[in-house]
């Protein structure tokens, strides 16, 4: 596979892993208004997932490709997202904690990436990839509304209760050397950069710190550190979560692999 | 307005401590989210139309979740949203003097006007 | 059909009910600040509250399938409709909140056991198939139930359940559609529909409730606007309208006494199981618990949440006050 189909699988993955995880919440929010924002969120990732699976398939020029055989046929090892997006929702990391979904965590993970994301799409309406430029202006929207609503109850949570601000605190100290792998340089992305599909994401980096910065302050919570081991999952080295996340995501498709529905 | 702290804050009612967590750790219910009424352009070039009600923490939330709530099938142009408790309405007995004087005033309603077929729709 | 007991009058009220009487007999709305009889505005809330708990609860067993829908169209169909059953729920509270009661103490009701909601809930989703029969025949018999309270004489609820009968006949086409292509489809596919429309068929005919002369609410709530067709007849019109959408999906309805009838122009059908009804809906069936259990746990673990927005927002009001100073 080159680099420019792997960076497409990259941000499918991000999109599908996410939206897949968001998607949990779906009768079970904390106030109902609140499932509908969420599932709404979810909507948009799996729509992106969907565009950029579609593209692959249509670069690749296989007949036999599409986005259901990308997505519930691959193992985790083929998988591109960041780490981050595989988590389950909760800081004890503990991989079936259906009981135990932290909406901090939620909303943590979604502020961090959507700030990327909506400096990234942004970028990438100049992609040399017409049709990728296409997706990401209508992307571009979508996480421009998902940095206002993560950021929106960051700020609830850092400066709501003494328990809200413990929380989000934990979260932000659990996700953040997660983020790194945002910035570490890849063959993947320095292969598309250097056509023109891609983008220096050492440009972006200081424009997403200047902003998580700006609303960690106003939510009255200092950043934590980054430091650590960095992450692997968008080169295919995953954490044990996704696993998990894969096989129920896949049962029934896997189930039934001749059949269509 | 409520009573203010020495440093200037609104003290917190009085049956949960100010940071929202009782002695034992458990937190203290502080109450439910506000009643917001909400009213939707759906196109320009029309009014505002009411169409329900949601619960949100402050107003800009309940933009946010009036967007999600109440225009997820149509582009909405542009969104009311305003407490519940502001809105001062008519009491409807009060329906004859407010209007009935209308009601006489025939000349205000286009059925009153006989266009001839010819003129078209108007 | 027998009047209600009539609710304690003052020589006061008596006009105000001659009102109300002429304004229902007209075919007019009662909006919320009009004069209504007690009677009437408890079997409203009770009505409408139930109608809202039944579309959040309704969230839950095809909310579990979500996660495991086998291709992402399917995934983003499923997460749209469950989502709009999370919406009908807010329009319907919304509704039920213009007759005086908050939502907090309609989830209370919910919560405790008091308050009930759509039966049907009560059974397990157990394949992927049970999303589409769902969406065909329970969403159907929903459709069915809904369309006439339209024209509710309670201006709220009937403006409420417009906008919910526009999105719902989407909810049943997803449903028949997803279906027909499994019919189409393998062996296994067919026969996970044929078993799902086994365990659905007979659950969905009882949603309409039981014959009408066993059930007490009925006669007010006709001569007041609120319910304008009997369950017999609604539960006709549903069969009828299904048994021929059955034959051109290829599944066989579990009834070894349907039958058209020439002479009546209906299908015949055999008898319900009435007393495995009332068992589930007072709340021993498969899943209440779990129903139940999922709504009180999403509250409880959502109470620092909302306590946060809402601190969060007495906060941002007091800084404003302060700087207004």
């Amino acid at each position: 596979m080159d680099m420019h189909q792997e960076y497409l699988l990259h941000l499918a993955d991000n999109a599908l892993i996410l939206g897949q995880r968001n998607a949990q919440w779906c009768g079970h929010a904390p106030v109902l208004e609140e499932d509908l924002a969420l599932a709404n969120n979810s909507l948009d990732l799996i729509g992106q997932a969907r565009l950029l699976y579609q593209h692959l398939c249509a670069v690749r020029g296989d007949p036999a490709c599409d986005e259901d055989r990308l997505a519930y046929f691959r193992d985790a090892p083929d998988y591109r997202n960041y780490t981050l997006l595989e988590l389950p929702h909760s800081t004890a990391l503990v991989p079936t904690a259906a009981a135990g979904r932290d909406f901090a965590v939620t909303i943590a993970r979604n502020f961090l990436y959507a700030t990327l994301m909506e400096l990234l799409w942004e970028a990438l309406c100049f992609s040399s990839d017409s049709q990728l430029a296409a997706i990401a202006g209508r992307a571009h929207k979508e996480a421009q509304y998902h940095v206002q609503h993560a950021g929106d109850w960051v700020l609830r949570l850092g400066d709501g209760t003494a328990e809200s601000h413990r929380k989000l605190v934990a979260a932000l100290a659990c996700l953040m050397p997660y983020t790194q792998e945002f910035w570490t340089p890849s063959a993947m992305e320095s292969a598309v950069q250097r056509s023109g599909v891609g983008v220096d994401m050492a440009l972006l980096e200081p424009r997403w710190d200047a902003q998580v910065d700006a609303v960690l302050r106003r939510a009255g919570v200092a950043r934590p550190p980054a430091g650590g081991r960095v992450s692997t999952g968008k080169l295919g080295q995953h954490s044990e979560h996704l696993d998990f996340v894969l096989t129920e995501m896949q049962c029934v498709a896997r189930a039934h692999p001749d059949a269509v529905w | 307005m409520s009573a203010r702290s020495k440093d200037g804050r609104a003290a917190a009612p009085s049956r949960v401590a100010s940071d929202g967590a009782t002695p034992a750790g458990q937190a203290a219910r502080l109450g439910d989210w506000p009643l917001w009424e909400i009213f939707v352009r759906s196109k320009q070039g029309l009014e505002h139309k009411h169409c329900g009600s949601l619960h949100a923490s402050d107003a800009r939330h309940a933009l946010h979740m009036a967007r999600e709530v109440y225009t997820r099938r149509q582009e909405g142009v542009s969104l009311w949203v305003v407490p519940s408790h502001l809105i001062c309405a008519s009491a409807p007995q009060d329906k004859a003097g407010l209007f009935d004087p209308a009601a006489d005033k025939i000349y205000r309603h286009p059925t009153f006007y006989d266009i001839p077929p010819e003129v078209g729709h108007m | 059909m027998q009047p209600a007991r009539a609710a304690a009058r003052t020589s006061d009220d008596a006009p105000q009910q001659a009102r109300f009487d002429e304004r229902i007999r007209a075919e007019g709305k009662i909006e919320p600040q009009d004069w209504m009889p007690q009677a009437y505005r408890s079997t409203l809330l009770r009505q409408i509250s139930q109608h809202a708990h039944s579309e959040i609860i309704g969230m839950l067993p095809e909310g579990n399938w979500i996660s495991r829908a086998p291709s992402l169209k399917r995934k983003a169909i499923l997460l749209a409709k469950v989502q709009d059953e999370g919406g009908h729920g807010l329009y319907l509270y919304s509704a039920a909140e213009t007759l005086g009661q908050e939502r907090a103490q309609m989830l209370e009701e919910l919560h405790s056991g008091r308050a009930k909601y759509s039966s049907i809930f009560n059974y397990p989703t157990l394949s992927w198939a049970d999303v589409g029969v769902i969406g065909w025949l329970v969403d159907g018999a929903a459709i069915m139930n809904q369309i006439p309270l339209c024209r509710c004489s309670y201006g709220p609820y009937a403006r409420a359940m417009v906008r919910v009968c526009k999105e719902e006949s989407f909810h049943q086409r997803q449903g028949y559609e997803s279906l027909r292509v499994m019919m189409q489809g393998t062996p296994a596919q067919r026969a996970m529909v044929q078993d799902a429309v086994d365990r659905f068929w007979w659950k969905c005919l009882a949603m309409f409730g039981p014959p009408d002369d066993a059930s007490p609410h009925s006669a007010q709530a006709a001569q007041w606007g609120i319910k304008r067709v009997s369950n017999d007849t609604l539960r006709q019109r549903f069969i009828d309208a299904t048994v021929p959408q059955a034959e051109l999906l290829g599944v066989r309805l579990p009834d070894p006494a349907l039958q058209w009838n020439a002479d009546t122009g209906h299908y015949d059908y055999g008898p319900i199981d009435w007393d495995e009804f009332w068992r589930t809906l007072r709340g021993d069936g498969p899943c209440n618990a779990e129903r139940l259990g999922a709504r009180k746990h999403a509250h409880a673990q959502g109470q620092w949440v909302r306590d946060a927005a809402l601190q969060h927002a007495r906060k941002q009001q007091a800084r404003q006050y302060r700087e207004a100073a």
